[in-house]
């Protein structure tokens, strides 16, 4: 059996279809933003499955940037997401709604 | 000496700056100094300037000098020149001579005023500005001086501004000459239109080569409603009599000897245009003469003796009008040079009268002054038969010769001339009934009021101007035409209209102005000295009806009320309260409300819940995909 780049395709579109769905369906801001670190390596996976499929480097090299932008997203969210926690007692997003127009 | 002609101007300019920055220092009396020695100082040098014309009688053209400054506004040919013949010459004269008598009445006059000094920066800068009026050599620089002395007007008037009456007043001179400036300004366009420049040089030399007789009369009408304007002519006269408000030295400088005489001034130099035009000068006239019956009657009936003064002034100017609308040029300025003096005389006089009766200007209140104020009632008396016409005092020499110029040029204008006369017997009239109210009978004063002389600084001004009432009617006599001499350089190529030369009609005219003078006075003698007061009563009772016309001006100020403020006003408010308030405000309140209402709208959007908005972020990258696969992308 082959694997041809149409696998790696499904194989992101799942991961990232799992990703959204804990997006929205969970509550919790720290497994949210698991998910959002799911999807974008989802995104990632098919940067690299093309890349390979094109012979082109370009995608690969847009994969190291997605990576560096969100090791440093998750420093900056995880910062946010403990420092609201140990002001609240919550990681809700349900309960942080401050910003109803 | 003619190079520096400047310095004539300057110099009152330069004392009002002075007074503006400096004049609160120096403090009364000293800061009349200035002012007075400056003006002194002009119609010194005007006179030493002047002599030339009197001692050479060269050419005509050499006895016009144009002396050129700067440049000022080459593309309408206008530079900063002054125009030294005759006629600037004896405007010149005038305004500096009569204008620096009355600059020394005022510091008796406005003694113990606050604003002592400031008084003298403005009636110095109107000096100034008077000057350029009538020394400019191009109609920019005319309106220049036009509009400075109206400036200066205002602010005089209005100089007790404290008063309300005084504000209206000087309000209501500004918007009425605002009306006359629009045709003058009409006119300088068309004449700029016409000839391509401003300047008299070229203007006023040979105009009908370029100017046709229609564009003339348009001009020449136009000039009018601008002169009518400055000069208190039908139908803009309204300004002058509430211009009383105004102290009354400024009353008797700006209000009845010189600023009212612009208009009479600019038609006589404009004479070239004016002959073009038969209609327009006809117009001229025929404004003066309905002017001068006008205002002639109305002054019969009023009480305060500033308001008679003014009306009479009006009615003068009508006279003025009257001469030089049928081209008596020389007939106008003489009148206007008489009237100048005599009536800056009746003002300083009245001016004396009110001062000793502590501001009290209802003449019903005066009587029997003439023992208290010995020189007030002798130069009163000398300046009141001079207005009526009297022989050999000046106004007899100039009205008479406007009266002949008019009767002599026949016609439509004997109708004019018919005017002329009934005039003289209505000014000889209501000048005796003020001489009568004021000097003479018992005092009407309420007790305590204690009339007395003025101080010598007021009553030499006084004399002097008497003394010159005696004698400046000889500078024009039939027997000898010195002013008419004077002026020819002036008026050359221009026809002017001359009094008969044949001396037994010259006599019978005069005899009948004359005669219609006493007459004037005789009733006013009848009804006012002799009559006890309860025949007076009846007698006035029986012209009740038309004296209370008299009184009220024919309301004429009612009318325009009125017609024009009434509505003006009107309009105003409703552009307060409806087009501002409803419209400019609505579209910016709507413009607000409307932003707000979206902003309302568009509220819900924003829940705050985040898996909301990611809910809306996958439905919308959803439709991109969608969108992006039916496109066959």
């Amino acid at each position: 059996m082959i694997v041809t780049p149409g696998w790696y395709m499904t194989l992101a579109a799942v991961l990232f279809l799992i990703g959204s769905g804990g997006l929205l369906l969970r509550n919790n801001a720290l497994i949210m933003f698991m998910s959002i670190e799911l999807m974008l390596n989802a995104v990632n996976l098919t940067f690299v499955a093309a890349s390979r499929a094109h012979g082109d480097i370009g995608g690969q090299m847009a994969v190291l940037f997605v990576l560096v932008v969100a090791a440093a997203e998750v420093a900056v969210g995880l910062a946010i997401i403990v420092s609201i926690f140990r002001l609240r007692r919550t990681a809700s997003v349900d309960e942080l709604a401050e910003l109803r127009g | 000496m003619i190079d520096y002609l400047w310095i004539v101007i300057a110099l009152p300019l330069g004392a009002a700056l002075f007074n503006h920055f400096l004049g609160h220092r120096l403090g009364e009396p000293r800061s009349a100094v200035p002012a007075v020695l400056s003006v002194a100082g002009s119609f010194g040098y005007a006179a030493v300037a002047a002599r030339d014309f009197f001692v050479s009688a060269t050419a005509a053209e050499e006895a016009v000098t144009v002396v050129h400054l700067f440049d000022w506004i080459p593309g309408l040919g206008a530079g900063a020149e002054l125009l030294w013949d005759p006629l600037s010459a004896t405007m010149t004269l005038g305004v500096t001579g009569v204008g620096a008598l009355i600059h020394l009445y005022s510091a008796g006059y406005m003694h113990g005023d606050p604003r002592f000094s400031r008084f003298f920066t403005y009636l110095n800068l109107f000096i100034a500005s008077m000057l350029i009026l009538v020394l400019a050599n191009n109609f920019a620089l005319l309106f220049v001086g036009w509009e400075l002395v109206g400036l200066c007007s205002y602010l005089l008037i209005s100089f007790w501004y404290t008063r309300p009456s005084a504000a209206a007043a000087g309000k209501k001179a500004f918007v009425v000459n605002r009306i006359g400036d629009f045709g003058f300004m009409v006119a300088l366009m068309i004449i700029f239109l016409t000839f391509g420049t401003l300047s008299y040089t070229e203007v006023l030399h040979n105009p009908g080569a370029v100017m046709g007789a229609g564009t003339a009369t348009a001009v020449g009408l136009l000039l009018l409603v601008g002169a009518a304007g400055k000069s208190a002519q039908l139908p803009l006269h309204v300004w002058l009599p509430d211009a009383m408000e105004g102290p009354t030295p400024v009353s008797a400088l700006i209000h009845a000897a010189t600023m009212v005489t612009a208009g009479v001034y600019l038609v006589a130099r404009c004479g070239a245009i004016f002959a073009l035009s038969e209609i327009a000068g006809g117009v001229v006239a025929t404004v003066g003469a309905a002017t001068a019956l006008l205002a002639a009657t109305i002054a019969i009936a009023q009480r305060d003796i500033k308001r008679v003064l003014a009306y009479s002034t009006i009615s003068q100017l009508g006279y003025m009008f009257m001469a030089v609308g049928v081209a008596g040029y020389v007939a106008g300025l003489f009148h206007l040079l008489t009237h100048a003096v005599f009536k800056a005389l009746l003002f300083l006089g009245a001016g004396s009268v009110i001062h000793a009766m502590r501001d009290e200007q209802d003449m019903n209140r005066m009587g029997g002054l003439r023992a208290k104020m010995p020189f007030t009632h002798a130069t009163m008396l000398i300046a009141t038969l001079s207005i009526a016409g009297i022989p050999p005092l000046a106004g007899f020499w100039s009205k008479d010769e406007i009266l002949a110029v008019l009767f002599y040029k026949g016609g439509y204008f004997l109708v004019l001339w018919g005017v002329g006369l009934v005039t003289a017997l209505l000014t000889a009239f209501y000048m005796a009934r003020q001489y009568f109210l004021v000097f003479t009978g018992p005092a009407r004063w309420e007790e305590g009021a204690n009339p007395h002389e003025s101080p010598r600084i007021m009553t030499a001004p006084l004399v002097i101007l008497g003394a010159l009432t005696l004698v400046i009617g000889f500078v024009n006599t039939p027997f000898r035409l010195g002013l008419e001499h004077f002026l020819e350089p002036v008026f050359h190529g221009v026809p002017v209209a001359h009094a008969p030369e044949d001396g037994l009609l010259l006599t019978s005219l005069a005899l009948v102005s004359v005669g219609a003078g006493l007459v004037g006075i005789f009733i006013a003698y009848l009804v006012y000295y002799r009559s006890a007061d309860q025949v007076r009563e009846r007698l006035l009772g029986r012209v009740r009806r038309p004296l209370m016309a008299f009184e009220h001006g024919y309301w004429i100020d009612d009318v325009y009320g009125n017609l024009i403020v009434k509505p003006g006003r009107r309009l105003a408010e409703w552009s307060a309260d409806w087009v501002d308030q409803r419209v400019i405000d609505g579209l910016v309140n709507g413009l607000g409300g409307l932003v707000r209402h979206l902003g309302e709208l568009l509220r819900p959007l924003q829940s705050g819940f985040v898996r909301a908005y990611g809910s809306l972020l996958t439905i919308g990258a959803l439709v991109v995909v969608a969108w992006m696969v039916i496109r066959g992308l």
